[in-house]
């Protein structure tokens, strides 16, 4: 029953935006039936993967024979494939909501259309990876997933720098597509069948298993963003619209994760560099992924780095699962994949609502740059309050999601540290966990920055200075996502239980032989201490609300120090708040600065300019290529003209090929 | 019956050279109509007993490769007024020789392959080889389009003559296939004749160079 509801739900928007599609570009219907579509197939697609996670339906499959060759047309679902339902259905719903204000039919008249076909495509593609039980149907909806978010991307074609991050997320997109073809292909080699999920492996020997591993953890850490595969990331997330940035890292990174978790599951007894090669890229990701995001001037870019930086944390928690396996420590899995999993589901609610508050201010003020915003908080106090929630909740901080995610993977990695029962397990574990600790402060140095220089002080621009919240069509995906990272904050032991079951699909031997994850962590006394700090927020909140109410208020300048005359580009700015640890990492940032000082007597006219390229692929993947393409243009003068040399090249090709299959 | 189509492939590997030899448009289209009522009647021969279906496909060949496109190769010649030589980028008696080298090893080649019994006897693999090849030289070393459309034509006879061989174990979809991949590639090439001569004035595919990027 809850898979044909799914189903149901996949189809319905697959087609949402074909209506809209179909409709005269000028008509504000198309909109209008996409989103209501969008969220009719939301409501019975979470009611279907809810009875999969509550346990109110068994695990089910369908397999349908197909006029293809090899083909078989194979879906099912389980409680994992359940719990990555969830995020696309409900950021796919509150995007279309928020694409109504944010991407106006009348005011993108050339665009509009084709952005809500291929955000119904998308969607139903990532439906149908996490749905796949066959390699074949798993291929061509990671390529359906691909191409839609390609053009999702490629959405604003007109600005070249538009092109150019869909260009690169294209091929990116590609290599990791060829990476599976790689893995699916060993893995019908070893198992000898195209079914997946579970996926026996066998008698296999160890080095397939182990290329099984990498071509894996390569092609699905591509998309998931883990560094150093990271390249189309920020590029991609910047350029497109805020609400497909927020569906490209809520939903689409985790098509990615879902990959890696379910290759990690592979071997009932891993070796334990598999474990280990998780929680370093975890670990690198992590705290690389933040550095690079403070460092950012532009602010999507910087939450696009923070979802490399949450992309790390969660491979972090699928490796100590993993050691955990392969140690015969069911309690290790247990925290990590419950944390890692619980991460998931929490970084598709805070990263949209995020990014959707980007949205709301770049909507208003047209500039994505840090540096000419400042004083937000004053014109837009519900994106403000909106924005902060999101902060609180990515840095992990208490009392909301992010803490109880966070908490359980620090709880498991340092079980492990402390207690690694003499394996060599510890190290990793030890190492991780500092890692951990260290993301987290990065983190909120991060987003200090970011809170800071947009949205405290006086606006920078007159752009800024006009900026107004948007209209309700936008706010409530905002509200909606915030409340959602509340409960889930106050009430992490619900949470971890909806996870528990996906849980027990991917290792139910360990499951079955763990202790209670509250007997693990007092997931209660988190829960009530959090409710209180919660309780606390509001009611000080309320307080503050009401003194400003009842008493009167001067309104004076800030003292400036005896200036005679201050202005508004003379405060701190984002990349000054954020220098000390972009100096701190720069042996990894590289940053590149333009300075021309004061010299001399009558100096010259002072500035001063800096950039953060990305390593791997400003400084890396980019100059190779063109470096290849010079060598390549050698070969352009094979390129002449005449058809007749064209045709002389065919016939040279058909004699080689004759010749060799003689020979 | 063996010998019969040995000698109608016989008369198709001359008319190769004849097309590869002549200087006129007029005779290159004539040679191509021949070869064409030649392939129309080897369907007949291949089959054993009588049967609808290869009395059909001969007599669509014949109609097709044997008048229509000739007639339609005739008239674009009379309304474009082409003028009625053929200019070759090699020599007409250069490309006959490489004609001639190719025959000879296409005959070579064939004999090298591990073919059925029943085919080896025959010329049909070399005499295909030929003709494929034939084409491609006609392709590469003329300079008019409508040169090329001949070109073009021969190698699907070439095809054909292959088709021949599977004639008995897939005759429908081998043949029609070969038949509308043939009608349709002188559609395309006839629209583009039709351009050429409308908007430069001129069917030399030299003046196509300017499309290199």
């Amino acid at each position: 029953m809850s898979l044909w509801l799914i189903l149901t739900a996949l189809g319905l928007m697959a087609i949402s935006g074909l209506p809209g599609a179909l409709l005269a570009r000028a008509s504000p219907a198309g909109q209008w039936t996409a989103a209501v579509l969008n969220v009719c197939a939301s409501i019975l697609g979470g009611v279907g993967a809810f009875a999969q996670l509550l346990g109110f339906d068994e695990p089910q499959a369908i397999h349908a024979s197909w006029a293809l060759p090899n083909g078989r047309f194979a879906v099912g679902v389980d409680a994992l494939s359940a719990l990555f339902l969830l995020p696309m259905l409900l950021v796919s719903a509150l995007g279309s909501i928020f694409g109504l204000a944010y991407w106006k039919q009348s005011e993108h008249l050339r665009t509009g259309g084709r952005l809500r076909l291929s955000w119904g495509i998308l969607t139903a593609g990532m439906m149908l990876v996490v749905l796949a039980r066959d390699s074949i149907v798993f291929l061509m909806a990671w390529e359906i997933m691909a191409l839609a978010g390609f053009f999702l991307v490629a959405t604003e074609d007109a600005k070249p720098e538009v092109r150019r991050a869909a260009f690169v997320y294209l091929v990116a997109t590609h290599v990791g597509t060829l990476c599976l073809f790689a893995f699916f292909g060993l893995l019908r080699f070893a198992s000898g069948t195209f079914d997946i999920w579970p996926a026996t492996l066998g008698e296999a020997p160890s080095w397939l298993a182990g290329a099984l591993f990498i071509t894996g953890v390569i092609g699905f850490g591509l998309k998931a963003g883990l560094m150093p595969l990271h390249v189309w990331l920020p590029g991609a997330h910047a350029n497109a619209p805020s609400h497909v940035s927020a569906l490209l890292s809520g939903v689409l990174l985790k098509a990615g994760i879902y990959g890696i978790v379910r290759v990690a599951g592979l071997l009932p007894d891993p070796p334990s560099w598999w474990g280990a090669t998780l929680l370093i890229a975890g670990s690198a990701s992590g705290i690389l992924g933040i550095a690079y995001a403070v460092a950012q001037h532009d602010f999507k870019r910087l939450l696009a780095y923070s979802s490399i930086e949450n992309m790390g944390i969660i491979a972090m928690g699928i490796g100590l699962a993993m050691l955990g396996r392969t140690a015969g420590h069911p309690e290790w899995v247990v925290l990590g994949l419950t944390g890692s999993l619980l991460h998931v589901l929490n970084h598709s609610l805070f990263k949209p609502l995020l990014f959707f508050a980007a949205g709301s201010i770049l909507h208003a003020a047209h500039t994505r740059e840090i540096d000419s915003l400042g004083g937000l908080a004053k014109t837009m106090p519900r994106t403000f309050a909106a924005f902060v929630v999101g902060a609180i909740a990515i840095c992990g901080l208490p009392p909301l999601n992010g803490f109880a995610s966070e908490i359980l993977i620090y709880a498991g990695l340092l079980r492990t540290a402390a207690g690694g029962g003499g394996s060599e397990q510890w190290v990793w574990a030890a190492l991780a966990a500092v890692a951990l600790a260290a993301i987290g402060a990065l983190a909120v140095g991060c987003f200090v920055k970011l809170l800071g220089a947009v949205f405290a002080g006086a606006p920078r621009s007159p752009r800024a200075e006009h900026a107004r919240d948007p209209g309700a069509a936008m706010l409530a995906p905002l509200a909606c996502l915030a409340l959602f990272c509340a409960v889930i904050g106050v009430a992490p032991a619900a949470a971890a239980g909806v996870v528990a079951s996906a849980v027990a699909a991917w290792d139910p031997a360990a499951h079955a032989a763990s202790d209670s994850l509250e007997a693990l962590l007092p997931l209660s006394a988190i829960a009530a201490i959090e409710a209180l700090l919660l309780g606390a927020c509001l009611a000080a909140g309320l307080a503050i609300y009401r003194w400003r109410r009842i008493r009167s208020w001067i309104r004076v300048p800030t003292w400036d120090c005896g200036y005679l005359r201050t202005s508004a580009r003379m405060q701190y700015s984002g990349s000054s708040f954020g220098q000390a640890l972009t100096l701190l990492f720069g042996w990894a940032l590289l940053p590149r600065r333009r300075v021309i000082a004061f010299e001399g007597p009558f100096p010259r006219p002072a500035s001063f300019a800096s950039e953060i390229p990305d390593a791997v692929l400003d400084r890396g993947l980019l100059p190779l290529c063109a470096r290849g393409a010079r060598l390549m243009a050698r070969a352009r003068k094979l390129q002449r003209g005449p058809v007749q040399v064209y045709l002389v090249y065919v016939l040279g090709a058909l004699l080689a090929l004759l010749l060799f299959s003689e020979w | 019956m063996i010998s019969s189509i040995n000698a109608l492939l016989v008369v198709v590997l001359l008319l190769n050279l004849y097309l590869l030899g002549t200087s006129r448009i007029r005779a290159l289209i004539h040679g191509a109509a021949i070869q064409g009522i030649l392939l129309g009647c080897m369907p007949l021969l291949f089959y054993e007993r009588f049967a609808p279906l290869p009395i059909v496909i001969a007599l669509a060949t014949l109609v097709l490769k044997g008048s229509v496109i000739p007639g339609m190769l005739l008239k674009a010649l009379r309304d474009a007024q082409i003028k009625r030589e053929v200019e070759p980028l090699i020599g007409l008696v250069p490309t006959m020789l490489l004609g001639a080298l190719g025959t000879g090893a296409s005959i070579a080649f064939a004999t090298r392959l591990s073919l059925a019994p029943e085919h080896a006897e025959t010329l049909v693999v070399p005499a295909a080889f030929s003709t494929v090849l034939t084409g491609f030289l006609l392709l590469t070393s003329r300079i008019k389009a409508i040169s090329q459309v001949i070109g073009y034509l021969i190698l699907e006879n070439g095809i054909f003559i292959f088709g021949m061989l599977l004639l008995e174990a897939m005759p429908f979809v081998v043949e029609l296939g070969v038949l509308l991949d043939l009608f349709v590639g002188i559609f395309v090439v006839s629209i583009i004749i039709h351009h050429i001569s409308r908007e430069f004035a001129s069917l030399d595919t030299r003046r196509l160079t300017s499309l290199k990027e």
